[in-house]
């Protein structure tokens, strides 16, 4: 019983991770089309100026924690709107190329990274509380699995929000429905774009902080490794939908975990297999929208 | 196109063909006469072209440019854009290890072994390809790649885990010679390794001008142009698509078999889905929808790649402050920077720069590039 509690919960705190960058994926992919490679290095890059930003104020207090945090989502949204607005845009409605440049980017940011911080993992210090675990129902839980689900609970109600109620939120709801159509009532829906960039990258450096606490190192790899699941969980989820992100990203994680548990350190395999039998039975994703496969 | 245009081409087009033909055939052969002349290009190679180290980087280059004209079969010709192709290669290099490894039978010389051991990995490589393309065509533009890159992660990890002892784990495998002829075994027969990854570099380019000629190509280009269509005709892309996904992984093998041989091992790197960017990068690089574009880009590529690396390392960049030095010092960041570039300001790739200079007609990388673009995104 323990056992299965600390792996539901973990998978919990790993689907919340995983969720910080595939909603961005998928908003960007629902409204644009575009296929973000370079998602992982908007983590990267937050996780790292994040924690260089909380070292230089003070070692593992939980207001640098904080501040580490801003400044990961801060840097995350710029380096996502610079991308949209230098690069994507430049490449408008040709969507190969504007994959390709992702992924020219993608290269180039991990190479550079690895060229200022090291190939080695730095290690990062957080509150002495993370590190602490918490006993549920028998099972001993390492707190900062609890933050990252908290958090991670806090940006889908917050982008859910956004969407909801707000009249950028309405834009870019239409923007995925029929792009055509809301340009043609004359709204300029390429700063919505940018917006639907600086959002997915904000959470993705957020993401970026929290994974450096999940693995409590941070390495310039750090990003692209956990772009892949990001990508697995977007299709299973259904390409452009968040609450199919949000729904995949824990039965991926927690299926990832008794997998690596019970049968032997599979886990990674079965989420592949698991993807092949989404796609066998329903290829357009768990919550995607009709016809929306290409 | 109709027979009145065919006769009105008919003559140009046969002395264009013949010329074509005499002047691959020339490139071949001096490619062939490389290892016995002195040639000397301070900058590019490393050496004269005689010793091993200069042998050794021109052939790694031909094996990826084998590589890079089957990822062509998939990405120029097919429209597919596979972000799971290194998966193949890396199943060619690591089952011929394999099964050098496993299958020594008794009743068979070493070298008919050789041979059979090299004939099994294609296959393999070959029903690996069709098993993941059943499954991930299903899928069809983006989610595809997203696939493809699940598989290819997955196969990376399989490799990484060493199951059963078969891949090695992180340090790789090394080849077991035992029934590997001689003459391609050892830093003196480089040579002869040389003019294996040249052979194989002519094998795949004719198989793949073989499946570009096809029914099966025509087909599968006219699925890349406008899929609708063809299915109006009543013709379903599916099967042709899974065929040629199929024979690419197939040659992806066979240049990983050689990979194997030429470097007397294989290490997990050729696995991971970068390696594939790396594919994509020498693709778009030489030019997409063109044969000698992806053979161009691998080798441009290749030297450069060897070239950064080495000035990364000299004392020239040692000495420059921070901001320079980094960057400087990361032959990634400034392929993936020249790659940016290139797609951005460049859609023709090297090949649409030579077709440029030449005269701008409709024809060539230009089209082949659009129609690429707008067949897959549909």
């Amino acid at each position: 019983m323990s056992t299965l509690v600390l792996l539901l919960v973990t998978g919990l705190g790993l689907g919340a991770l995983y969720f910080l960058v595939a909603s961005g994926l998928s908003l960007i992919y629902g409204l644009m089309g575009v296929l973000n490679f370079a998602h992982g290095s908007f983590l990267t890059v937050g996780a790292f100026i994040g924690w260089e930003v909380s070292r230089r104020l003070s070692d593992g207090s939980w207001w640098a924690l904080v501040a580490a945090m801003l400044v990961g989502a801060l840097v995350g949204a710029l380096a996502a709107a610079a991308t949209e607005f230098f690069l994507i845009r430049r490449l408008y409605n040709r969507h190969i190329e504007q994959v390709l440049v992702t992924v020219g980017l993608a290269l180039a940011t991990v190479a550079l990274f690895e060229g200022i911080w090291g190939t080695d993992p730095t290690y990062v210090t957080s509150p002495a509380w993370l590190a602490q675990t918490t006993e549920i129902l028998g099972a001993r839980i390492p707190n900062n699995r609890f933050l990252l689900i908290a958090l991670a609970v806090l940006v889908l109600v917050t982008i859910v929000g956004f969407l909801r109620f707000t009249r950028y939120g309405l834009i870019i709801r239409a923007g995925v429905e029929n792009r055509t159509m809301v340009t043609a009532l004359g709204i300029d829906v390429r700063r919505a774009f940018t917006v639907v960039f600086a959002i997915g990258g904000a959470a993705a450096g957020l993401g970026g902080v929290l994974a450096s606490i999940y693995y409590g190192y941070v390495s310039a790899h750090i990003g692209s490794s956990l772009l892949i699941f990001a990508f697995i969980v977007t299709v299973i989820g259904g390409l452009g939908s968040l609450g199919g992100a949000a729904i995949a990203s824990v039965l991926v994680a927690v299926l990832q975990q008794f997998a690596n548990f019970y049968l032997g350190g599979t886990g990674d395999l079965a989420v592949v297999l698991a993807l092949a039998a989404v796609l066998l039975v329903r290829p357009r994703g768990l919550l995607g929208a009709k016809g929306s496969t290409a | 196109m109709t027979e009145h245009g065919m006769r009105g081409q008919g003559l140009s087009g046969q002395r264009r063909l013949i010329i074509k033909i005499a002047a691959g055939g020339a490139l071949v052969a001096l490619l062939a006469l490389l290892p016995l002349l002195n040639i000397s290009i301070p900058g590019v190679f490393p050496g004269p072209t005689y010793t091993p180290g200069t042998l050794q980087l021109l052939a790694y280059a031909m094996l990826i440019a084998a590589l890079a004209l089957s990822y062509h079969l998939l990405f120029g010709l097919a429209g597919m854009l596979s972000f799971g192709h290194a998966l193949f290669f890396a199943a060619g290099a690591y089952g011929l290890g394999i099964v050098l490894r496993r299958f020594s039978p008794d009743w068979l010389s070493p070298g008919a072994t050789f041979l059979v051991a090299v004939v099994i990995t294609v296959v393999l490589g070959f029903v690996l390809a069709a098993v993941v393309g059943s499954l991930s065509l299903r899928v069809t533009g983006i989610s595809f790649a997203m696939v493809t890159l699940a598989f290819a992660q997955a196969g990376s990890v399989v490799v990484r885990r060493n199951p059963e002892g078969l891949t090695g784990g992180e340090e790789g495998l090394s080849l077991d010679v035992t029934n590997v002829p001689s003459f391609f075994v050892g830093v003196l027969n480089t040579r002869n390794l040389y003019w294996l990854a040249l052979g194989v570099l002519v094998v795949v380019y004719l198989v793949v001008l073989w499946v570009e000629r096809s029914r099966a190509g025509h087909v599968v280009a006219a699925t890349r142009e406008n899929d609708l269509r063809v299915r109006v005709i009543g013709i379903r892309p599916y099967g042709v698509r899974l065929l040629v996904f199929s024979i690419a992984g197939a040659l992806a093998a066979l240049a990983g078999a050689a990979f194997l041989l030429l470097q007397s091992g294989v290490s997990p790197r050729v696995a991971t889905p970068d390696f594939t960017l790396t594919l994509l990068v020498i693709v778009v690089l030489g030019g997409v929808g063109l044969r000698w574009g992806a053979v161009l880009g691998a080798v441009v590529y290749t030297l450069l790649d060897q070239r950064l690396t080495a000035l990364a390392g000299s004392d020239l960049i040692a000495g420059l402050p921070d901001v320079l030095r980094i960057p400087l010092s990361q032959p990634l960041f400034l392929l993936g920077t020249l790659f940016i570039l290139v797609v951005l300001f460049l859609p023709g790739g090297l090949a649409g720069l030579a077709k440029l200079g030449e005269h701008r007609t409709p024809r060539g990388p230009r089209r082949a590039r659009t129609i690429a673009a707008e067949g897959t995104t549909r």
